[in-house]
C-alpha cells in the first residue's frame, strides 16, 4: 500500500517455466532490429497513447525479450501506429514494423495467456 | 466463301480471343454494383461518351502520355496501336469494296493477298493498296524499334525494363514476327502476280529475283497464320490484355467509377489493364535511391492479377503515389496495394477506449497540430505566432497530447483500427461547432478530408496562412533570401495542394523553382506508408532525395509537412523549414490587437509591406 508514496515491487524474477521466447524469436526474423533495443524509454517519451494510459514500447520489449507475454496483445492492441517512436528511437528501430509484427505472431501462435 | 487450310490456327486464336474477351467483359460489367451500373449507363446515354471516346483515341491509339515522356517510345506504341487499328480498319473496308458478300469470314481480309492475289479492278484500289502498304510499314517501324527497346531500352528513356514471365516473352516474341511474317507473304504473293503497291511490291521484286516465290508462298501464309493464332491464344493471359481492357477502363473511369478499398470491379480492371510497360520502375523513388526494383506496380498488379501472396512486394511501398502520375494507363496502383493491405489485416482490430473525448471550447478556428507536428515543436510555436497575430479565436485541439488521425493505420491496412480511430476524432472534432479545422500535418489533412465525414471546412495550414495573407489579417515581410519547395507527397500529388505554398513563399521570399516538383516531386523517404524500410534506408533515400531537389542558390529548403522537415534535417546541414515557420519569422508584428481599428496605420504598413 503506497501510504508514503512507496510500494513494494512486484517480483521480477524470470520464470523459466513460464518464460517463452517463441515471440522473440519469430519477431528477431521478421524484424531483427528488436535486437538493438537499449531500453533508453525515449519511445514511450512520445508516445501518444502513453500520454492517455500506462502503454510503453520500452515494456513491451522487454517483456517479449524476458518471455514474459501475459496481456500482451491486448497491451499492443491499443497502439496507433502513428510512428512517433520509430522517429526518435536512437538506435533506428523499426518500430512500426515490430508492433505490426508482434501483433501478428501472437495471433499466430493464439496466445491468449491471462 | 473462300477457305483454306491455313487459316485454322488463325481462327482457333481469334474465335478464342472472342469467346474470352466477350465472356470476360460480360462478367465485369455484371460485377459492377447497381450504382455502378446507373453511373454507366448515363454515361453511354450522354455526351460525355465523347469524351471517353477521345480519350481513347488518345490513350489507346495515340498514346499521347507516352508521348510525353519520351518521343521514341511514344512513337514505337502510337506506330504499332495505330498502325495495327488502321489495317483492320482499312482492310475490311477494302473487302466491303469488292466482295460481292456483305458479310464475310473474319480471316478474309486478314489473308485478303491469299485469297485474291490478283484482284479485277475496284473502286479506289490502287488507294487501298498504297494505304494498307504504309499502315504496314507504319507496324513494322514500331517492331524494328521494340526490338531495339529489348536490347537498348535507355534509347527510349528506361532505366530499369520489366523482367517478364515466361508467358509474356512468348507473346511477346509472337508479336514481333506477326507483321514481319505478314510482310514476306503479302511479298511473296506480289511477286508471283507482279502487283503490290511500294512497300509490298517492291519487296516482292526483291525477294522474286533470288527466291522461287511459289515454293514459299503457302509456307509463308502458314506461318503467318500460325504466329497470329498463338498470339491471340496467349494474349488474355498475357501483359496484351491491356490492349481490349483498357477502352472498357477509360469508360468506366470517365463515368464516375472507383476502387474503393477493395478489389472491386473496377479495380480488377486496373489490374488487367496494365501493360507491364516498366514507366513505374523509373518513377519510383525506391528503384532510384534504394535500388528495390521488384516491387513496383508493374510486379505489383501482375502479383495480383495472377494470384501470388507476397507480402513484401504489396508493403514495401512508400505509397507515394508517384508511379501513378507517370503511368500512361492511369492506373491508380497506391488504391490497389492499399486495398491489398487492407486484405491483409482483415482480423486486426484496436481497442482506443482510453481515449477521452473532450468536447472543446467553441472557436473559430480549431488547430490540430498532429502527432508529426508535436515532434516538431518549431512548427506548432510558429502556428501558435501567427494564429495569434491574426486575431481569430482559436482553439488548439491536441495541445495536451496528439491522438493519431487514424492515416497511419489506414495505409498498414488496418482499416477496423483506423474507423475506430476515425469515429473518435471525427466526434470531437463535430462537437466543437468550429468553422474551419486547420491542421500542420498533411497525412492529417489528407484523412480529414477524405476519410472523415466532417461538417465544417479542413485546411492544410498552407491554405490557411495564404488565406489570411490575402484577408489581410496578418502582414508579412519580403525578404532577400531564396528557398527551394519541396512538395510532400500527401500535400501535392495525393491531396492536389500545389500552388498554395508557393504563393506563401513569393509572399515572404524568392521562390527556386526545382526540376523535380509538383506532381514529380520525390518522396523524402520518411513516408509512414512504408512499415519495412529500416531507418537506415530512409535516411538513404532522404539524402538522395535531397541532392536531387536541393540548390546551391537556395539559403533553406522550404516544405509544408512535419515528417519531410524531420526526415530531411538528419541528412543535412541546412535549414529544412516549414511554410508556417517562414512566415512566423517574416510577420509583421505590429499588427496586433492594439492596431485593430486604426486604418490609417494599417494602411501604412500595407504601403511598407509592398515596397519591401
Amino acid at each position: 500500500m503506497p501510504v508514503w508514496g512507496y510500494t513494494i515491487n512486484n517480483n521480477n524474477q524470470i520464470d523459466f517455466d513460464l518464460k517463452d521466447l517463441k515471440i522473440f524469436d519469430r519477431l528477431s526474423c521478421s524484424e531483427p532490429s528488436i535486437k538493438l533495443c537499449i531500453g533508453c524509454g525515449t519511445c514511450a517519451g512520445v508516445c501518444s497513447t502513453g500520454n492517455y494510459t500506462q502503454f510503453s514500447l520500452r515494456k513491451i520489449i522487454s517483456l517479449i525479450s524476458r518471455g514474459e507475454i501475459y496481456n500482451l496483445s491486448e497491451e499492443l492492441s491499443k497502439c496507433m501506429l502513428c510512428g512517433k517512436c520509430s522517429l526518435v528511437c536512437p538506435r533506428g528501430i523499426n518500430t512500426r514494423n515490430l508492433i505490426t509484427n508482434a501483433r501478428l505472431v501472437l495471433k499466430e501462435l493464439q496466445i491468449e495467456v491471462d | 466463301m473462300k477457305f483454306d487450310l491455313f487459316v485454322i490456327p488463325f481462327l482457333i486464336g481469334f474465335n478464342f480471343l472472342l469467346l474470352y474477351l466477350i465472356t470476360k467483359f460480360t462478367l465485369w460489367i455484371l460485377s459492377l454494383t447497381s450504382e455502378e451500373k446507373i453511373k454507366l449507363r448515363k454515361h453511354i446515354f450522354s455526351f460525355s461518351l465523347f469524351k471517353s471516346l477521345r480519350e481513347i483515341n488518345q490513350e489507346v491509339l495515340l498514346h499521347r502520355k507516352i508521348f510525353k515522356s519520351n518521343l521514341l517510345l511514344g512513337y514505337m506504341h502510337m506506330s504499332l496501336a495505330l498502325g495495327w487499328f488502321l489495317l483492320i480498319l482499312i482492310g475490311n473496308l477494302q473487302v466491303k469494296f469488292f466482295s460481292p458478300y456483305p458479310f464475310n469470314p473474319p480471316y478474309y481480309p486478314i489473308f485478303l493477298k491469299f485469297f485474291e492475289p490478283n484482284p479485277p479492278s475496284y473502286p479506289f484500289d490502287k488507294g487501298f493498296n498504297f494505304i494498307m502498304d504504309l499502315s504496314l510499314l507504319l507496324v513494322l517501324s514500331g517492331v524494328f524499334l521494340a526490338w531495339i527497346k529489348r536490347y537498348k531500352s535507355s534509347l527510349f528513356g528506361i532505366k530499369k525494363p520489366t523482367i517478364h514471365t515466361r508467358g509474356d516473352k512468348f507473346a511477346i516474341i509472337t508479336l514481333w514476327f506477326i507483321f514481319p511474317i505478314r510482310l514476306l507473304a503479302e511479298s511473296l504473293s506480289a511477286s508471283i502476280y507482279n502487283n503490290g503497291s511500294f512497300l509490298t511490291g517492291t519487296m516482292g521484286h526483291i525477294l522474286g529475283s533470288f527466291l522461287p516465290a511459289g515454293i514459299f508462298l503457302y509456307a509463308a501464309w502458314w506461318a503467318y497464320s500460325l504466329v497470329l493464332g498463338s498470339f491471340f491464344l496467349a494474349l488474355p493471359f498475357s501483359r496484351y490484355l491491356h490492349i481490349p481492357v483498357e477502352p472498357l477502363l477509360i469508360i468506366l473511369r470517365n463515368a464516375g467509377i472507383k476502387a474503393k478499398k477493395e478489389i472491386n470491379t473496377f479495380a480488377q480492371l486496373e489490374i488487367n489493364a496494365c501493360s507491364r510497360c516498366g514507366i513505374c520502375i523509373d518513377a519510383c523513388p525506391l528503384s532510384s535511391t534504394n535500388n528495390t526494383k521488384d516491387i513496383q506496380p508493374t510486379y505489383f498488379l501482375r502479383n495480383v492479377r495472377y494470384g501470388i501472396q507476397d507480402s513484401n512486394v504489396i508493403n514495401n511501398c512508400l505509397m507515394c503515389g508517384r508511379c501513378n502520375t507517370f503511368c500512361p494507363v492511369g492506373i491508380d496502383s497506391t488504391e490497389i496495394r492499399l486495398a491489398k493491405r487492407i486484405e491483409q489485416n482483415r482480423n486486426t482490430s484496436s481497442n482506443y477506449d482510453f481515449i477521452p473525448i473532450n468536447k472543446p471550447a467553441k472557436t473559430e478556428v480549431l488547430y490540430f497540430a498532429g502527432c508529426m507536428t508535436h515532434l516538431t515543436p518549431s512548427i506548432k510555436k510558429s502556428m501558435t505566432k501567427i494564429l495569434d497575430a491574426s486575431n481569430i479565436s482559436w482553439g488548439f485541439l491536441d495541445k495536451e497530447g496528439s491522438i493519431c488521425c487514424g492515416r497511419p493505420l489506414l495505409l498498414a491496412g488496418q482499416l477496423e483500427s483506423a474507423r475506430a480511430l476515425i469515429d473518435k476524432n471525427a466526434s470531437i472534432i463535430n462537437s466543437s461547432g468550429s468553422k474551419i479545422l486547420v491542421t500542420s500535418c498533411p497525412i492529417c489533412y489528407k484523412a480529414f478530408k477524405e476519410e472523415y465525414k466532417l461538417d465544417i471546412e479542413v485546411l492544410h495550414h498552407s491554405q490557411f496562412i495564404l488565406r489570411l495573407i490575402e484577408e489581410k489579417k496578418i502582414f508579412v515581410n519580403k525578404s532577400v533570401q531564396s528557398y527551394v519547395y519541396h512538395d510532400p507527397c500527401e500535400l501535392g500529388r495525393n491531396s492536389g495542394i500545389y500552388s498554395e505554398p508557393r504563393k506563401i513563399i513569393n509572399h515572404s521570399a524568392h521562390l527556386i523553382n526545382s526540376a523535380l516538383e509538383k506532381e514529380k516531386s520525390l518522396c523524402c523517404g520518411g513516408s509512414i506508408g512504408n512499415i519495412l524500410l529500416t531507418s537506415a534506408q530512409k535516411m538513404q533515400i532522404a539524402s538522395e532525395v535531397f541532392h536531387e531537389i536541393d540548390s546551391e542558390k537556395a539559403d533553406a529548403l522550404i516544405t509544408g509537412c512535419p515528417l519531410c522537415k524531420r526526415t530531411f534535417s538528419s541528412v543535412t546541414e541546412k535549414p529544412v523549414l516549414d511554410i508556417a515557420q517562414l512566415v512566423a519569422s517574416n510577420l509583421i508584428k505590429t499588427l496586433g490587437a492594439e492596431t485593430k481599428g486604426i486604418s490609417k496605420k494599417k494602411t501604412d504598413i500595407e504601403v511598407y509591406s509592398r515596397t519591401l
